[in-house]
This record gives structure tokens, sequence and C-alpha cells, in this order.
């Protein structure tokens, strides 16, 4: 009996030790990119007009789809724009671009300015909803398929790698 | 230069710690009760170069040799001078030659001053620490070297983060090193006195002063930081379960747990193995929680930079020094049949190791099950105050009753003679419980009871002292202020006002009984940051008083950030604390106002309960 309660604390020990062997080799931020692969369910946005809401349906209808969350107080969103415009012109895939906690006014004059590169317009004014996509800071994108599974997420504005890169997943087929 | 001196010292650092082990080895087996002299005299020598070595980098600082990485990255030459020399142990590395320090000096005393003691068990003791000051000094060299130089020499410095340069940070990490790297004292003790077989209560006379000053420490040392926490991180409370926080309540808990069977050790000679257990456990939890912060597994303040390789380090010693103690407490352990009255003496006291167990290991579990679940299913989870909120306050409420009956049983068999002062102090605790209800209209049965329960010790801990029989005063002292803590948190979070707004200059604002008004924003420019420095007026409808409170917005210089720092008026009733932070693109102000009531009675009974430990000490060293 005793011999069985001694290895039983032993191997206890050992497993809390590979533990915190393990946890140091992992990414310490919070990371999102388990949302990769996944499906996204739930998809509720307020249209950014105030008179639709987008639901999972919606996202079905393109081959592929980038959610592009941005604001106009945001400067990363400024650099990156360019790219979004260019996606813009490409046919399998529309864009959505979902406001972040913005004025709509300084929203609409920023669209003015740069141009719209977007397919659908939401909006998330309270910062709620984008929780639901793992957003944690702006800008990021999520590149979804028809079946709203997540093929790839961007934190931070696109660069022309990522702009490459997905280019690359929707000219595949 | 300074670097090439830091160098050499840490060398010669271990060099003598070597020797001490070889000259203990050979001492051994030498059949006197005599340590040879040369012992004392290594002992002595190394205790004086680690000093200077210390010295050296703390010079470092104050002159802004940035020729050294640590300085380069962790001062600023336009940093105050205070700041400058609390830099030194505000980073990693010089932290861990503090480190070194405190295990070094604390073995050199511990030989000095147990000369009454065995031979074997004194130079058990000093090879055991001098394994682990060598470890850490070997840790030093290879992975975290305060002395590294850096080529070109950099003409300025990165600058300490403005949070962690405050007064109360400075003196911080000292005091709770002294608690917890302090243990690894009776660690080594506990480890020899298991080689030697030196068990009983001579054994638990020889640790008892040396539990006694770094549970006195890790409770000064958590006070200081809590403190730092309420006025600089600006949420307006003083703990929040963070694990860093927690890390730091374990060891306490466990020396907490030890002090008690301590004196069951040292009465009644039973309780010898649970004993060594909670000695090994309270320095091992120590290393635990340097460990889970400096690894970077946890993010805090604490983390001073990522670097997995320092993780794997203390990973390996950690686990060195488990299995060592696992081995030789299997080897050593033989059942005893201590047979213990259920009503005695001995029983509250191990009734206290219970509870102090309890929350060790529901503060233990809520601190790992975030890094096993991500270890394991890849499940981000987040364990907070809800969680200790309601597994451990309610638990408290027995737990204070204990405390106030425990201390009055006898040893060996008690009987219950004072049951009818007993229930007779709890009625008055219930009256007071409900005059103060009733006049500051609150109400809910845990807080009710939890009230009534720090009453209750509060109360019969007065009463003990008048009954002047054999019950200590150090103890009352404890006991008393623990009561008297519990009772100022539990009023405070009940009876706490807060208000969220957002204001601009010139406007007034009125909520419930109170009214606001931001009157003036001034900028200021300080030594090496600049402020917007708020004036508002805060009106009390109720109570008819006004006060003014000075909020800032910082902007320090080097590394440049923001800070908010909160207008705090303290008084013996109460305090007024106030942030205030900038809205961006707008004119507005967002401030929060809160009234926290006899928020000082906290910090006061805490220090109550070190000074309960202060007093034992000096009893403890009077009577050996």
């Amino acid at each position: 009996m005793q011999k069985i309660i001694k290895s039983i604390i032993v191997f206890l020990f050992i497993f809390v030790l590979l533990v915190f062997y393990n946890s140091l080799n992992r990414e310490t931020n919070y990371s999102t990119d388990y949302l990769v692969g996944n499906k996204l369910t739930n998809i509720n946005l307020k249209s950014f007009d105030d008179n639709k809401i987008y639901t999972s349906e919606d996202f079905q209808k393109s081959r592929y789809t980038l959610i592009n969350f941005w604001a106009s107080w945001c400067a990363p969103c400024r650099i990156e724009h360019p790219y979004l415009m260019q996606l813009s012109k490409e046919k399998n895939l529309k864009i959505i671009g979902v406001n972040f906690k913005d004025k709509k006014i300084n929203a609409s004059k920023f669209l003015n300015e740069l141009g719209n590169p977007y397919y659908y317009m939401a909006k998330d004014t309270t910062g709620k909803q984008s929780v639901n996509f793992g957003i944690y800071g702006i800008p990021e994108s999520i590149l979804i398929d028809n079946e709203t599974i997540v093929l790839k997420k961007f934190v931070g504005p696109l660069n022309e790698q990522n702009f490459n890169d997905i280019k690359e997943i929707i000219n595949s087929l | 230069m300074l670097s090439n001196t830091g160098n050499f010292l840490l060398f010669i650092n271990i060099f003598l710690s070597s020797l001490t082990i070889y000259s203990s080895l050979k001492c051994l087996k030498i059949k006197n009760n005599y340590i040879f002299k040369n012992i004392y005299q290594i002992s002595l020598l190394q205790s004086t170069l680690v000093l200077i070595c210390f010295f050296t980098l703390t010079a470092a600082f104050i002159v802004s040799d940035f020729s050294l990485i640590t300085v380069y990255q962790n001062s600023h030459s336009l940093k105050p001078l205070f700041y400058k020399i609390s830099g030194t142990w505000g980073n990693h590395e010089g932290s861990l030659l503090l480190w070194v320090i405190i295990l070094t000096i604390f073995s050199f005393l511990f030989l000095i001053l147990n000369k009454n003691h065995p031979k074997n068990y004194r130079l058990y003791t000093l090879i055991i620490q001098n394994l682990l000051i060598l470890g850490f000094l070997l840790f030093i060299i290879f992975n975290s070297n305060p002395f590294s130089s850096i080529i070109p020499i950099p003409k300025e410095g990165l600058g300490l983060n403005p949070i962690l340069q405050d007064p109360a940070l400075a003196i911080h990490p000292p005091l709770l090193y002294i608690g917890f790297v302090g243990s690894s004292i009776y660690f080594s003790a506990a480890m020899a006195s298991m080689i030697s077989n030196y068990s009983g209560s001579l054994f638990a006379q020889s640790i008892k002063s040396w539990v006694l000053i770094s549970w006195i420490f890790q409770t000064l040392g958590i006070l200081v930081g809590s403190i730092w926490a309420y006025y600089e991180l600006g949420w307006g409370g003083f703990w929040f379960w963070d694990p860093v926080e927690n890390a730091s309540l374990l060891p306490w808990f466990a020396m907490t747990a030890l002090l008690h069977s301590l004196l069951v050790l040292e009465k009644r000679n039973t309780l010898y193995f649970w004993t060594i257990i909670l000695c090994l456990m309270t320095f091992t939890l120590s290393v635990t929680g340097t460990f889970l912060v400096r690894s970077g597994i946890l993010n805090s303040v604490h983390t001073f930079a990522n670097d997995p390789s320092r993780g794997i380090y203390i990973l390996i010693f950690l686990s060195l020094m488990i299995f060592a103690s696992i081995y030789f407490l299997f080897s050593k352990y033989k059942p005893t049949n201590d047979l213990i009255n259920s009503n005695s003496k001995e029983t509250f006291v191990l009734i206290n190791n219970w509870f102090m167990m309890f929350y060790l290991i529901t503060v233990l579990l809520g601190t790992l099950y975030p890094i096993f679940t991500d270890a394991i299913s890849n499940n981000k989870i987040s364990v907070g105050p809800p969680f200790y909120n309601s597994v451990i306050i309610p638990v408290v409420i027995v737990f204070l009753i204990f405390m106030a009956i425990g201390p009055q049983a006898k040893w060996i068999k008690n009987k219950f003679s004072n049951l009818r002062s007993t229930l007779l102090i709890l009625g008055g605790a219930i009256i007071i419980n409900f005059a103060i209800v009733y006049f500051l209209k609150s109400y809910s049965l845990i807080s009710n009871l939890i009230l009534i329960s720090s009453l209750f010790l509060i109360m019969s801990s007065i009463f003990d002292f008048f009954k002047k029989s054999r019950l200590s005063f150090p103890r009352i002292i404890s006991h008393l202020s623990f009561g008297f803590l519990i009772l100022f948190i539990g009023l405070n979070h009940n009876f706490s006002v807060e208000k969220d707004f957002n204001l601009k200059l010139g406007e007034a604002k009125k909520i419930d009984d109170y009214e606001f008004a931001l009157l003036d924003l001034k900028l200021s420019q300080e030594n090496n940051y600049k402020a917007v420095v708020g004036k508002l007026e805060v009106n009390n409808s109720n109570t008819m008083k006004r006060k003014i409170l000075y909020p800032e917005i910082r902007i320090y210089d080097n590394p440049q950030t923001l800070t908010y720092e909160a207008s705090i008026q303290t008084s013996f009733l109460g305090d007024h604390y106030l942030t205030m932070s900038n809205i961006d693109r707008s004119e507005y102000y967002n401030i929060k106002f809160q009234h926290k009531p006899l928020m000082i009675w906290i910090w006061i009974s805490v220090l109550l309960l070190s000074f309960g430990g202060f007093l034992s000490l000096f009893k403890n060293a009077k009577n050996n």
C-alpha cells in the first residue's frame, strides 16, 4: 500500500514538472490561432446603416470572404487599405468591413478619402461582437470559405506577404 | 572595470561555496563536536564578498555605467538616485544576486547562531544551503549575468519601467525575498535533520526563529505589494488574485502552517514528519512561484523578459529539489504513533494546518489550472476572483471561530470550562454586527457571518489579553490583528462607493450624494515625466464634506509610457480615491471615483500581524 502511495506521489510530481516544461515552449500571449480550421458560428453583425443584420447565410454566398476589422481612428488601417482596395477587385472574394468602435461620420469620411473596398459594411460600436471572432486589436482580418470555416487569420495590418497569400488561396481552384 | 570586478567576485564566490562543501564533508569525517575554524572564516568571507559583489552592481547603477547590459536595459542617467539604487534589484539579473545574498547570509548566520546544536546537523545544513547557493551562482553566471558587458558602450540607458518607479516597489522585492528566500534555510535544515537523524523539539527550536523571520518579511512584502497595487494600478482594489500575488501567498500559507505545527513539535515532540514536509514545501513553493513568474508562463509586471532558457534552468533546479526531498522523505519516513487527544491544543493546531492546506490547495489549483488546461487541451481559461471568493470566504468564517477558540485550549487534554464566556462573546459579536448593518444599511448573509466571526475573534482575543493566564502575548496580537484584518476587509468591501463618469473642464455633475466638478487642468514638467494634473472638487451632500483631489496623467520619457496616477486622500475613516484618464479624440475625461471606508486600517492590521511575529521572535530569542 505504502509503495502505491509513494509511486503516486512521484508520478504526480513528474506530471506537474512535465506540464511546466511543456508550457515553457508555448506562446504566452493570448492567441486566437486556434480559430483557424474552425467554423464560425453565431455570426450576428449589424449593418453599417443599421437596417440589416448579417448572419452566416450572407457569408455563404461567396466562395471566399475576408472579414476585415477596421476603424477610422486606427492608423495601421490606413496602411493596409491599398491592399484591401486591390483585393476588392478579385472575383472569388468578397470583403466585409466591420467598423470597430467608431463614429459613423468619421468612418464615412475615411472611406470617401481612401476608397471603399467593402462588399458588405457592418459595424460593432461596442466592440462586443468582435469578441466572437477572437479579435483583440485592430486591424485584424479573417479569411473564411463559403462554409464559414476560418482559413487564415491576420493580426495587424495586411502586408505584401499576406496579400499574396490571400490571392494564392482564393485563386487555387 | 565594474564588469570585471563583478565577474571576478562571482567566480570567487563559486570557489568559496565549493570550498565550504568540501571542508564540511572533511569535517564530518572527524568524530568530535567541533567545526573547523576555517569553515566559519570561509562562510564569513563568502557573505562579505557577495555583498561587495552586489554593491559593485549598485555602483554601476549609480554612476550609470551603460557598459553593463543590465544597467543599460534598466536605468537612465536622468533617473532620480533613489530609483537608480532600487534599479539594482528591479530586474531579473540583479534580483538573482539579491537571492544569492540572502541565501549566503542566512547560511552564515545559521552556522554561527546555532552553536548548541550537534555538529553533523549544522554541517549538513551548511552543505545543502551551499548546494543551493552554488546552483543559483551557476544560474547567474551562465544564464543571467548582471555583469555582462556590451560593446560599443551605449550613450544612454533604456530606463526603468515607470510603474516600477515607486518607493513601495523599491522595498517590496527585498522584503519579499527575505521572506521566501529565507525559507531556504529551513529547507536545508529539514534535509539535514533527516540525514543526521536530529529530530524532535530541539530541531524545532533551531529553526523557529528562522521561520518567524521569513514569515514576518513575507507578510510585510505582501503588504507593500498590495499597497503599491492599490495606488499605482489605479483600480482601487488591493488584491486581485493575480497569479503573481498567489505565488507570494502560497509560501505564506505553508509558513503559517509551519509556524503552528512547530509549536506542537516543540512542546509535545510529535508531528515531526509533517513539520519536515512543511519546511520542504515552503521553499519548494517559493521556487515554483519564481519559476512561474520568471519563465514567462504567466504574464505580469514581474515577467522581466521572456526567455525560455531561464525557465528551463529554474525547472531543472526545482525538479532536483523536489526529487531530493522526496527521496529523503521516503527513505527516512517511519510511521509514528502520534496519539493526539481530539480535544486538546494539538488538535486545534492541526485544525489550523488543515485550513492552511485548504487555502493553499485552493490557490494552487486556481493558479495552475489554467496552465494545465492550456498545456493539455489547448484551452485558454482564466480563474478569477469569483472562484477564490466563493471557495475561500465561507471557509474563513469557520476558520476565524477556530482561531478564537483554539489558543485557549490546553495541551494534551482540554476541558471547555469557559463555554459561557465564549457564548457571551458570540452574542456580543452578533449584536455589534447588527448594529453595523442597521446604521449602515447593507445586507448579505455571508458578509454578516464574516463580520460576526471576525468580531468574535477580536473580542475573544481582547478577553484573552485581560485574563493574563499562560496565553502568549505575541499570539494574542497576531490573532487579534488577523480578526481586525478580516473585519476591515469585510466592512470596506460592503460599504465602498464607486462612481464612473465622464467630465470635461469646467463641468459639474451630481450623482447620488456626490457632486463632482473638474475645476482645472494643468500641465507640469517634472524631472523624468510630464503630467496633466486635474483639479477635481468632490462634495458630499450627506456629510457636507468637500474634498479637492489632484489625479494625474503622466507621460514618462524613458521609456515613453503613459500612466494614470490615482489621487488618494486618506483619513482614518476612509479613502477618497480618484483616477482620471483621457478619452481619445474627445475633450472629456473619464473619472473613476471611489470612497473606500477604513482602508488604512487594513494596512495597519497587517502591520500589526507582522508585529505579532516580531514579538514572538523576541520572546523566542529571550527564551533560548
